[in-house]
């Protein structure tokens, strides 16, 4: 499978080579090759099952939490190796954050809720937990619908308001990747709006990779996509060429809604 | 009709019924246990009888009924007087009695021993005080004032003669232990030791003097007493405990009275093998040893059950133990009874003894049951529920919050005491109260392990190191199987079982109120989001 990449002389941020993953006997990921480059939106576009959210959970070793799951090939991040058994994966995991399909604020307050990556991380100092409390809140596009309330539980607001805390939540412990796994699956469109917006801002200070099964989102908000199917990466490259000028008629079919 | 089968409308009175059905019975227990508990102490009148064959009865009626052979009403009356008539209850047909009266002066005396005494009092012999009332009832109270006031003298120096007595047994253990490790090698220090005992000895025995000269020269002061039959009799005032003439108090009066009762049922100790006096032993045993047992098994359960859900590989040996856990909480409680004369008490208490107590040997400290082995023995006896509702309040704990958790970079550890564990606290506190309400209420294992009808100390006292885990206590469960069941003299100890078992009730439900308010404080601040 060649590398389609948009723009050309970046090294990769993220780069996945020979990846294969099994669940048991289930083949879910087959020989996935694809770099991801910093600062642009790649989004993972495919039928349900086709792997794109496995894929996504190997760049933060969450499958290590699936004990069925085993894993070859190489997943570069910044040239080191993540699913080497060497790595820190609590280090990882803090500059590679992730927001999921759920919003799943913890049952605490707003506050706490944005500073739990940094206190896990060990640090107390006030200042700089109301720094990175306002400054996540600011960069995910909600400090003025809770900066009067922060005390309060999280548990109390709205789907969209609570997705925007959980990305707020990510960045507060200022990791270099951000992946969403459809993040506006389960938001009113007013919301996903916003949520896209702030992706859009977003991707100058981090890397973005985007699961979604929204093709219009795909196309808005990313640079790069990515195809998936059964497992396979069927092709990857700029979003505009993907969408008017896919290289496979799979990609075509797909995007043209003719299957999926 | 058949339509109306098919709109489920039937099944739902059925539930409906059964509910109803299920409050009737509760209520109907309650209610009976607070009536029969709650009127025991209301002063009942003295009624007076004159009987057809010319004798007459004094006393209190306590139920009627109808003679089921012939029909007629009788009526049974607690004439009290045990040490006079032999016993405290007698039966009289209605058609026997030909006048009933209150007399204004009867007296209800409530005394140390035999019971209760119903009669009139004719004087006070007043031996070395002065009294300067001019009725007897008068007379009877003023030297009750005299009298108190030197029997809390001589229980002052009770209390010394007990501290004496326990250091006394201190030195005496220390001199075993002296004796037993060469009596050659240590004779100065044993002769100084001994010494020092018999200087508490002498001291001990010079206040028992003292005490029992007091005691003796109050006892002469009786109050003299005729009863409905004619007899007379002379009772010692250090005998009387409390007095009232039930016939002429006022509705503040028995208030009053009712609320002393309250009051001595408890703060007191029980008397006469426990039918009368109070309960506090038994209350304090029963509050110490739930407590203690929630000690132990809230963090072992909650421990267990961690290791099972969030660390243990799910194979066959972690369902075999999740199982062999379930079934734990159906194994008949006097098994681990059983369990814990044989495992604690013998095996651990025993090892326990000899290590550390050989000079008391042959004697067992810990070795015998005690609050502290029934506190495990009932702690385990509860650890599986603790284990189940911990296990279930983590498993519905959803996948996400734990993702979000370890997705930020926390260790497993982490996501466990700073997410997990307060998410899981109120279904903790839903085990503990079962399991609190559980332990409170069983008996046969304790009864093996350390529960005593009678307990002459508590466990938790004055002198170091204060909570002594190894000391019998009274359990307000098997004081009612005691009382009501044991007892030499059941009928009079009938409303002591309702009061009992009230108390019991009581103490369950203040504790698993306490723990379900403190639950849902916490329910409400951890709460999972839907949106």
């Amino acid at each position: 499978m060649p590398l389609t990449q948009e723009k050309s002389g970046t090294a990769p941020i993220l780069s996945v080579s020979n990846l294969n993953l099994h669940y048991g006997q289930a083949h879910a990921l087959k020989n996935v090759n694809l770099d991801m480059i910093r600062h642009q939106v790649t989004a993972f576009i495919g039928p349900s099952g086709c792997g794109k959210s496995t894929l996504l959970r190997c760049f933060n070793r969450m499958n290590d939490l699936v004990e069925s799951a085993r894993i070859d090939g190489s997943i570069r991040f910044n040239g080191e190796e993540v699913n080497d058994s060497a790595t820190d994966v609590i280090s990882l995991r803090r500059r590679i954050g992730m927001v999921f399909q759920q919003s799943n604020p913890f049952p605490k307050s707003i506050y706490e809720n944005i500073v739990y990556g940094l206190r896990i991380a060990g640090v107390n100092d006030r200042a700089t937990l109301d720094e990175a409390v306002e400054r996540s809140l600011k960069n995910a596009a909600i400090w003025n619908e809770v900066k009067d309330r922060l005390h309060d539980s999280a548990l109390g607001l709205s789907g969209g308001q609570a997705q925007r805390i959980c990305i707020a939540r990510a960045i507060a412990v200022n990791p270099e990747i951000i992946l969403m796994d459809e993040p506006c699956s389960a938001l009113d469109p007013i919301s996903t709006l916003k949520i896209e917006e702030l992706i859009e801002e977003l991707k100058s200070k981090y890397t973005i990779v985007i699961v979604t099964h929204n093709m219009q989102q795909a196309a808005r908000v990313s640079d790069v996509t990515a195809f998936f199917y059964l497992g396979e990466l069927i092709e990857a490259g700029g979003t505009r060429k993907i969408f008017t000028n896919p290289e496979k008629k799979q990609t075509e079919d797909y995007i043209t809604g003719r299957f999926g | 009709m058949k339509l109306f089968w098919k709109t489920g409308e039937p099944y739902v009175l059925a539930t409906g019924a059964a509910l109803a059905i299920i409050l009737v019975m509760s209520l109907t227990l309650i209610g009976t246990v607070m009536t029969n508990g709650l009127g025991y102490f209301w002063p009942r009148a003295l009624v007076k009888f004159e009987l057809k064959d010319g004798s007459s009865a004094l006393g209190q009626i306590m139920q009627q009924e109808k003679n089921p052979l012939s029909g007629e009403k009788r009526l049974q009356l607690k004439v009290g007087n045990r040490d006079i008539f032999g016993q405290d209850f007698r039966w009289i047909d209605e058609k026997e009695i030909t006048t009933r009266s209150l007399p204004a002066d009867a007296v209800l005396l409530e005394r140390r021993e035999h019971g209760n005494y119903f009669g009139m009092l004719k004087d006070v012999t007043a031996e070395g005080i002065t009294i300067t009332a001019a009725t007897p009832y008068d007379k009877l109270q003023q030297a009750r004032k005299l009298v108190a006031g030197k029997i809390d003298d001589t229980s002052k120096i009770k209390k010394q003669m007990s501290d004496l007595n326990h250091a006394a047994e201190g030195l005496r253990l220390k001199l075993q232990k002296l004796d037993y490790g060469g009596a050659e090698k240590n004779a100065a220090a044993i002769a100084e030791l001994t010494a020092a005992r018999e200087k508490k000895m002498a001291e001990f025995t010079r206040l028992n003097e003292q005490a029992t000269a007091t005691l003796a020269e109050i006892g002469k002061i009786t109050a003299q007493m005729t009863d409905a039959a004619g007899g007379s009799k002379d009772i010692s005032l250090t005998e009387i405990i409390a007095l009232q003439r039930p016939n002429s108090m006022s509705f503040f009066a028995k208030s009053v009275a009712y609320l002393e009762r309250v009051r001595e049922l408890l703060l007191d100790d029980p008397r006469e093998s426990n039918t009368e006096g109070g309960l506090f032993p038994a209350i304090f045993g029963t509050v110490m040893m739930v407590l203690l047992m929630s000690v132990f098994s809230l963090p072992f359960g909650v421990i267990a059950a961690i290791y099972l859900r969030e660390y243990a590989k799910d194979g066959l040996m972690t369902r075999m133990v999740r199982i062999a856990v379930n079934n734990l909480a159906g194994v008949p409680s006097i098994v681990y009874g059983v369990f814990g004369l044989g495992f604690f008490v013998y095996g651990i208490g025993g090892s326990i003894d000899s290590l550390f107590f050989p000079e008391r040997l042959p004697t067992p400290t810990f070795g015998t049951g005690g609050i502290l082995w029934s506190s495990l023995t009932l702690a385990l006896l509860t650890v599986p529920v603790v284990i189940v509702a911990t296990e279930e309040s983590l498993a519905s704990i959803p996948k996400g919050i734990r993702e979000g958790s370890l997705a930020l970079g926390a260790t497993k550890f982490q996501t466990l005491t700073k997410i997990l564990l307060p998410m899981a606290t109120p279904g903790i506190m839903t085990g503990l109260i079962l399991s609190m309400a559980r332990a409170a209420g069983e008996v046969a294992p304790l009864m093996i392990v350390g529960v005593v009808k009678l307990a002459p100390t508590l466990p938790f006292d004055t002198n170091f190191p204060f909570f002594h885990m190894d000391r019998k206590f009274m359990h307000l469960g098997f004081h009612i199987y005691d009382v009501g069941f044991q007892s030499p003299n059941v009928e009079a100890a009938k409303p002591m079982v309702y009061v009992t078992t009230m108390l019991l009730l009581a103490i369950v439900v203040i504790a698993s109120s306490t723990a379900i308010y403190l639950r849902n404080r916490m329910r409400s601040k951890y709460t999972t989001s839907t949106f």
